[in-house]
């Protein structure tokens, strides 16, 4: 493969631009095993995205993962990235474009922090004023104190370690980068917040980002799209998160989402993409009758009392005696729901209020009224 | 044995001491040198095997095979071995002295590179280190506590055995300890003996401090 030069002349065969890393027909058969961890596979990253393949143990993810820098060299098949042949390219002429970051975090325990965030660029020759212009706003980046730049990771928490990881493995500010379970080894709470900051990190660093998981969870979470595969690394379906949820191609692909999947699709959607009714609400000072006539359209035996875009509270009819509806002494909604929440976190609120609704607010302008059944009709439709 | 024929006479002549210090001094120089000599090629052809056995691992067990049928020989009777074809010379005593680190170092060098985690030699390659990149960047500094584990063991094994070479006219304070055996003399023995153990703890301390110095980074630990 060495001999091979350096940048292929040849172009992609199905060239798509935005493609950033494109497998084709790529298979990966280890020598002295009989059946192929990879056949067949093929598959496009678009630039920008996180594309995270998912699959149980032996489902060849992280082989595939690492045929993309060939760490593991494919048996057949065509690797593209960044539109460069990886398959002519030498490998660490190829790698130092990509960046990578693995579980055990394999940071150089002999070098500090700063050293290990430097490793590429010192690769790559850079200068060395740009070299420590670099490595503090990466340390700064990724929410290291600048004064953890002197320490070794040993002297790091397992979350910073990592977090030093995905400063070093963006340091030469790769288009690619490439991610093998790296919250695997992390506490749970750990894990939880180092997702979050990833997401935050990629709205601003938008790199091209190949995530492999074992947690369907954190696919979900995580991925732009998703690619589910199956023993031997057969590619049972991608597509975004909500689309593998509402519809997955098979019965491997839906037992892998696990039963919860309806429940999933709920921390996916957020209240504002659902058209919000305004509820059964009425002005203060409403009839009697007119308040009967609007709780029966919602068949529910109470109504929210709003004024002037201002939600004041809600009551029972029975509480209505014979009077109008007032302004005040009403019954609050505890749980303001904002408009960014997810439908699950609205169906959280919706079972704890006695109304059994969730008044949704974009600050604090009121927006409508959630009920069970409206989120229901959202998931089946 | 010795010290029982000593009934009447101090076990140690002071004035004795006082009277030849620049005799030991002489020894000491001598001692230091013709152990610093040995560790230095041994070292050096050590790591030149150790680089063979890691870039060729079938070497390995033939290499560790040699370098351990030496370490088995008795030393006496490989200088006396090597007295017809190298006299009684430096060559013959650094020969036998060279050949007794071989093993220990080859073991800790080739263990030292092997320790280094496959995960961070893996993100090195992920990165674009070239292999002989990774191996001085990389795997050496971190096998540093090994190895210089495996210089301190040779060292110390090194200063004693500098004494047996005494025997073919060279030995640091071994000269000391083969006089006074001569002459029966228990003080010349002790000087010898005693210095040569200090010595060895101090090629010791030497090696721990140049550990320190080289590998920082596996004394510190979380806070």
């Amino acid at each position: 493969m060495n001999n091979l030069p350096k940048l292929s002349a040849v172009p992609p065969r199905s060239a798509m631009p935005d493609a950033m890393i494109r497998l084709e027909h790529v298979s990966k058969t280890f020598p002295g095993s009989a059946a192929p961890a990879v056949r067949d596979l093929s598959l496009e990253v678009p630039e920008g995205e996180i594309v995270v393949l998912v699959g149980p143990s032996g489902c060849g993810k992280t082989t595939t993962l690492k045929m993309i820098n060939r760490i593991i060299e494919p048996t057949a098949g065509d690797i593209w990235v960044a539109g460069v042949n990886a398959i002519a390219t030498e490998p660490h002429v190829l790698r130092r474009q990509i960046g990578y970051v693995i579980q055990q975090t394999g940071l150089f325990p002999h070098r500090t922090v700063a050293q290990n965030v430097a490793t590429v660029p010192r690769l790559l020759g850079w200068d060395r004023p740009s070299i420590d212009d670099r490595v503090v706003e990466l340390i700064e980046l990724v929410g290291l104190e600048p004064e953890m730049a002197d320490r070794y990771p040993a002297e790091l928490s397992g979350g910073q370690q990592q977090r030093v990881g995905v400063a070093r493995a963006l340091a030469a500010d790769p288009p690619v980068l490439l991610m093998d379970e790296p919250f695997g080894a992390v506490d749970p709470i750990i894990r939880a917040r180092l997702q979050v900051e990833l997401l935050g990190l990629q709205a601003q660093v938008r790199k091209t980002i190949v995530f492999v998981t074992h947690d369907i969870d954190e696919a979900i979470q995580l991925g732009d799209q998703v690619a589910i595969l199956n023993v031997g690394g057969v590619l049972e379906q991608i597509g975004t998160p909500e689309d593998l949820l509402r519809e997955p191609a098979n019965e491997f692909v839906a037992e892998f989402l696990g039963t919860d999947r309806g429940l999933k699709r709920l921390s996916l959607i957020p209240v504002h993409a659902l058209d919000l009714d305004p509820g059964p609400v009425v002005a203060p000072g409403a009839s009697k009758q007119e308040s009967l006539v609007v709780a029966e359209r919602y068949e529910v035996d109470w109504v929210a009392v709003e004024s002037g875009g201002e939600l004041l509270g809600w009551l029972y009819l029975a509480e209505l005696e014979n009077g109008r509806v007032p302004a005040a002494d009403l019954r609050p909604f505890r749980t303001r729901l904002a408009a960014t929440a997810t439908l699950k976190e609205a169906l959280n609120a919706i079972v704890t209020s006695r109304a059994k609704a969730a008044a949704v607010f974009d600050d604090d302008r009121y927006l409508g009224m959630l009920t069970a059944d409206r989120i229901s009709d959202e998931i089946t439709q | 044995m010795i010290l029982a024929q000593t009934e009447g006479r101090p076990l140690v002549r002071w004035d004795w001491i006082f009277d030849h210090l620049d005799d030991i001094w002489a020894r000491t120089l001598e001692h230091v040198t013709l152990t610093g000599i040995a560790l230095i090629f041994g070292f050096a052809i050590s790591l030149g095997l150790s680089l063979l056995a890691i870039r060729y691992r079938r070497t390995y067990s033939p290499i560790t095979w040699v370098a351990g049928l030496l370490y088995t020989i008795p030393s006496l009777a490989l200088f006396a071995f090597l007295v017809p074809f190298t006299g009684l010379s430096l060559l013959t005593a650094e020969i036998g002295l060279v050949s007794y680190t071989l093993l220990i170092l080859i073991r800790n060098i080739v263990a030292g590179i092997d320790g280094v985690s496959p995960a961070v030699l893996e993100a090195a390659f992920g990165m674009g280190y070239t292999s002989r990149r990774a191996f001085w960047d990389v795997q050496m500094p971190l096998a540093v506590p090994v190895i210089v584990a495996g210089l301190r063991v040779a060292s110390v094994t090194t200063v004693g055995l500098v004494t047996v070479t005494s025997l073919i006219g060279q030995g640091g304070y071994g000269a000391f300890i083969l006089r006074g055996l001569r002459r029966d003399f228990p003080t010349e023995i002790l000087v010898g003996t005693v210095l040569s153990v200090l010595l060895a703890v101090v090629f010791d301390l030497l090696f721990l401090q140049i550990e320190r110095r080289t590998a920082p980074w596996a004394h510190r630990r979380v806070v």
